[in-house]
């Protein structure tokens, strides 16, 4: 299939050709990147044959350690690209100035993919393929456990889900991070923040890798998980009994590509980065184990039958436009009261969840008007949250994560602050729920 | 008097030279990125208020306490698991001795990520145990739920340093100790607990400090089981999250090296003003006695049992690397040599690596701790236990800190063709032997305190140099010791991660565990990984093997010279 179409778009291949030998010797491109050997190798083994006279050295680093990397060698920089999925790790990396930028001569690409914009505005990094996030399961463990099958975030928030559930922190995962981030801006900071702790409350664990949820779903160890796209269907083409579901509303987001400042081989880097959008480099990652949406509108004709299309699958649409500026603005905030009122307080936050899934069930039986309305207000002070979305983005509390000067206090006075107000919240909660309780039953 | 100027000048110059390499490998580049914890966000002002915060946040105080309990908790586990091992095996005619002293030293060989999926899948809450157990009896049980799974995990993982360190100290006792304590009509338990193990104390207590340290500093374990609330979990997740620069991760990593410190000067305070050497080696170490046909099958139960416990995940590890798929299911579904087949065209490279960066470490290791144990027992040199207490603050020092120190202090210095210092391979091999120096150097100070300094004396009396009583004399009785510190830092080495994934500049001189890590990166390849895994188990099984055949030998061919 990859001859075929290397046959049928023959002159834009001609074209990379040419830039090839525009830069002469490529020679030896040193790439930092976080994907893992089934996704660049047979990237590699295409990039080498596309343009003669280039090696790919990979150097594999996670996404936090490619960043500290680049950072801590930038006076002596080895590396010439960095090429990794999490696209804040790109804007910190520009916010440092270690990126410089490029435009990509390449033709065809999508401007937007879903309602994420496909490249940097600035034009320091480009997107080169797109994920999106939704719900993983085992269906070995769900039917075992006579659960029920997911459709919608809010699904996750039912009695029966509780604690079958796994994610990744946000602050550890940039994936994660945007999903968040999207049911935010959707439904608002409050009503957002309802959403998020109420599927939270039913978590069975929020670990610190993001390919430590797909494991614990590949294993049977929980049941559920709030994934990106990939992890799933690369689980499925290994052999996993597990099963992937996009919801309405679903965050895509451009897995990146962008140059190092004073990369040693430029030239060669751009080769690259038009190598990734040329209609081969696109192709491949149609691959069972690489599994990207391509950023090439015309690349999905060559897809297989049942493989998601953002361009033309309605839920790929995407409702929201999506706010980067707004999102930019609160991302340290948003990580923190993730960390501080779900993370650490997790145990308290699902003590509280589960007494007032028991009142629902009570009630379910035979209604009480009195428990009702207590069963409303704990779930109120579960929703309640220690600052507003004009404090998040305010000069003073970013001030206290950046350290600049308009700080009203330390970060972390503020992390003891939301902490203990989540903890307070959450016992009051749970008092209220199991008076609710007592009356309901 | 001028003879004695010139040793003390001797030994203070290798103070000296042990005093630059620790401060150039490890006090340098730590200080470069700790010093953080100093300073004021934004503005760098030197400050204390991070430890002001530190003591005031509900979150770091609690961690505090449970690391405390966790540790505490795992050296008396671990001690429980290492006690009738260490015993048996060198206390009694044993057969197969050798044999359990390898196996129970593998539990410390766990590579990273395929080690902690392999017991997921064992004793997870859907693990093999508890999926037979919900099958027959109705009911789970929480092996790894929360701060007692992290003590479970921890004790079998850690348990081999009590094993070695104690089983290195009872075979130095002299077995005429025991003999003068059976002619005085002591037996049974009563002879362990009041010759036996007061003997080797020192080993145990070596052992036990750095199962404590080690646990307390530990970050893989906790975040396998999705427990943050520990300090070195917290530090980790503080120092390796993007985007947001916050001191408190640092200020951590002090408490941490505060913590390990401590520890090191608590347990030298144990030892202190007693005496634990011998002065012969007759037979080397104790006499062994025979066991009673009932006895000796009660001993073998126990040892069995105790194997099969702590060499589980590796048995996990073995079906892992077999399996196609193993999802929610007590045995995988089926058995594929595939993964086998990836991984060996990568692997010979990472092998090569790996035994020549572990075997490097451990050189280095056992000669720089040897001198520091030297330096602190056998001298009066002012400020030599700094040496001691520098060099265990490797301990507790992130790896990721020690990584990043690194690259700060070495990635700027140029080699005459450009490419940076800390580009070579070397620098992964000592950022390794920072990183293992401890366990070295506590068994090395372990050894030293056995043996009676009367030796040395008599030897200098017959008019030996300083230089050649500790070639002659010194070193040769060590060797038990010595050797039992290279084996846990060359073994503990060949699966080091956290500081030689900020180093790798390049495949061709990338470690297993790098590889390891780079076949991780995916859900769909953890057969790979596993397969791996036991390719490195397995060499570093037949270098302990080798290393305690050697052991062996010289015990016996010095036994024999007698």
């Amino acid at each position: 299939m990859v001859r075929l179409s290397a046959l049928a778009t023959g002159f834009t291949l001609g074209l990379i050709f040419a830039a090839g030998a525009a830069f002469a010797q490529t020679g030896k491109v040193t790439v930092v990147t976080s994907f893992s050997k089934d996704v660049t190798d047979p990237l590699k083994k295409a990039f080498e044959k596309a343009v003669p006279g280039a090696t790919l050295e990979v150097q594999n680093r996670n996404t936090n350690a490619g960043v500290k990397f680049l950072e801590e060698t930038r006076g002596n920089n080895q590396v010439d690209l960095f090429w990794a999925s999490a696209p804040d790790a790109f804007e910190v990396l520009k916010g440092k100035k270690l990126l410089s930028p490029y435009k990509p001569k390449a033709t065809g690409i999508a401007e937007k993919v879903g309602s994420y914009p496909v490249n940097d505005k600035d034009g320091f990094y480009s997107g080169f393929a797109a994920s999106g996030y939704g719900i993983m399961w085992n269906e070995r463990y769900v039917k075992a456990n006579k659960l029920p099958t997911p459709k919608e975030w809010q699904d996750l928030a039912a009695a029966p889900y509780f604690d079958h559930v796994s994610i990744s922190a946000p602050s550890r995962s940039g994936t994660t991070h945007l999903t968040i981030e999207t049911i935010l801006q959707g439904e608002g900071w409050d009503k957002g923040w309802r959403t998020i702790k109420e599927i939270s409350g039913n978590l069975r664990q929020v670990t610190d890798r993001s390919f430590g949820v797909p494991e614990a779903v590949n294993s049977g160890q929980v049941g559920y998980g709030i994934v990106i796209d990939f992890f799933a269907f690369s689980s499925q083409g290994a052999g996993f009994p597990v099963k992937f579901v996009y919801p309405t509303v679903t965050t895509l987001v451009p897995a990146n590509v962008g140059i190092v400042a004073n990369a040693p081989n430029k030239a060669g880097a751009e080769a690259f980065i038009e190598f990734l959008l040329s209609p081969t480099g696109q192709e491949a990652l149609l691959e069972p184990t690489i599994r990207r949406l391509p950023v090439r509108p015309e690349t999905y004709a060559k897809a297989p039958a049942d493989y998601p299309n953002p361009f033309k699958d309605k839920n790929l649409q995407g409702l929201l436009t999506f706010n980067a500026e707004l999102s930019e603005s609160r991302s340290a905030a948003v990580d923190t009261l993730y960390d501080q009122l779900i993370t650490f307080q997790l145990e308290p936050l699902k003590a509280a969840t589960r007494a007032l899934h028991e009142v629902d069930a009570a009630l379910a039986k035979k209604d009480n008007p009195r428990a009702r309305a207590l069963a409303k207000e704990a779930r109120d002070l579960i929703a309640s949250m220690p600052i507003t979305a004009a404090q998040a983005a305010s000069p003073e509390i970013r001030a206290a994560f950046s350290g600049g000067k308009e700080k009203s206090a330390r970060q972390a006075e503020l992390e003891q602050q939301w902490a203990a107000f989540a903890k307070e919240k959450y016992a009051a909660a749970k008092a209220k729920a199991d008076e609710a309780l007592k009356l309901a039953r | 008097m001028a003879l004695a100027g010139t040793r003390s000048i001797g030994q203070a110059a290798l103070a000296l030279a042990i005093a630059l390499f620790l401060s150039v490998f490890l006090v340098m580049p730590v200080a470069t990125v700790i010093y953080v914890a100093f300073t004021e966000k934004g503005g760098g002002a030197l400050t204390l208020v991070n430890f002001q915060d530190f003591a005031r946040t509900d979150l770091f105080v609690r961690s505090f306490w449970n690391s405390i309990y966790v540790s505490a908790m795992t050296v008396v586990w671990a001690s429980a698991l290492a006690l009738p091992l260490a015993y048996l095996t060198t206390r009694f005619e044993f057969r197969g001795a050798m044999l359990v002293q390898t196996l129970g030293f593998l539990p410390l060989v766990m590579p990273p990520f395929v080690g902690a999926v392999a017991m997921q899948l064992l004793f997870g809450r859907n693990g093999s145990v508890n999926l037979l157990l919900d099958e027959w009896f109705d009911f789970k049980i929480g092996f790894m739920e929360g701060l007692n799974g992290v003590i479970f995990l921890q004790a079998i993982h850690y348990f081999p340093f009590i094993l070695v360190n104690l089983s290195a100290a009872l075979r130095n006792i002299d077995r005429s100790m025991e003999e003068a304590a059976q002619n005085l009509g002591s037996h049974g338990l009563r002879l362990f607990r009041r010759i036996a193990l007061p003997l080797a104390l020192p080993g145990y207590i070596a052992g036990a400090s750095l199962v404590f340290v080690k646990v307390f500093d530990d970050v893989a374990t906790p975040l396998l089981l999705n427990v943050k609330e520990m300090l070195a979990p917290q530090a980790y997740l503080r120092i390796t999250s993007i985007g947001i620069d916050d001191p408190m991760g640092y200020v951590i990593s002090v408490v941490l090296i505060g913590v390990a410190v401590a520890t090191m000067w608590a347990s030298a305070l144990v030892l202190k003003g007693k005496d634990y050497a011998t002065t012969q080696r007759g037979g080397g170490g104790l006499a062994r006695r025979k066991l009673k046909p009932r006895e000796s099958f009660l001993a073998y139960a126990v040892v069995i049992l105790i194997l099969a416990l702590v060499l589980a995940p590796h048995v996990g590890l073995l079906l892992l690397s077999f399996a196609t798929v193993w999802s929610f299911s007590p045995l995988p579904d089926g058995y594929t040599l595939a993964h086998y087949a990836r991984v060996l065209g990568d692997s010979s490279i990472y092998i090569k690596n790996t035994l020549l960066y572990s075997s490097l470490a451990a050189g280095i290791d056992v000669a720089i701790g040897g001198a520091i144990a030297y330096l602190v027992l056998r001298t009066k040199l002012p400020g030599r236990q700094w040496l001691d207490w520098a060099a265990s603050t490797a301990l507790a020092v992130p790896g990721v800190v020690l990584g990043i120190g690194y690259l700060r202090a070495f990635y700027g210095v140029k080699m005459p063709d450009g490419t940076p210092l800390a580009a070579l391979w070397i620098v992964i091999v000592l950022a390794i032997a920072i990183r293992r120096l401890p366990y070295a150097l506590r068994a090395a100070y372990a050894a030293l305190q056995q043996i009676s300094v009367s030796l040395e004396e008599a030897a200098e009396n017959l008019g030996a140099t300083k230089a050649r009583t500790v070639r002659r004399i010194v070193i040769p009785l060590m060797t038990g010791g010595l050797l039992a510190g290279f084996v846990t830092s060359f073994a503990t080495a060949a699966v080091e991660l956290s500081a030689v994934l900020m180093l790798v500049q390049s495949n061709s001189d990338a470690p297993l565990a790098y590889g390891l890590y780079v076949l991780m990166q995916t859900p769909a390849g953890r057969g790979a990984g596993a397969a791996l895994g036991v390719i490195a188990v397995v060499i570093v099984a037949i270098c302990m093997g080798l290393a305690q055949l050697a052991a062996d030998r010289s015990q016996r061919a010095r036994g024999l010279d007698i």
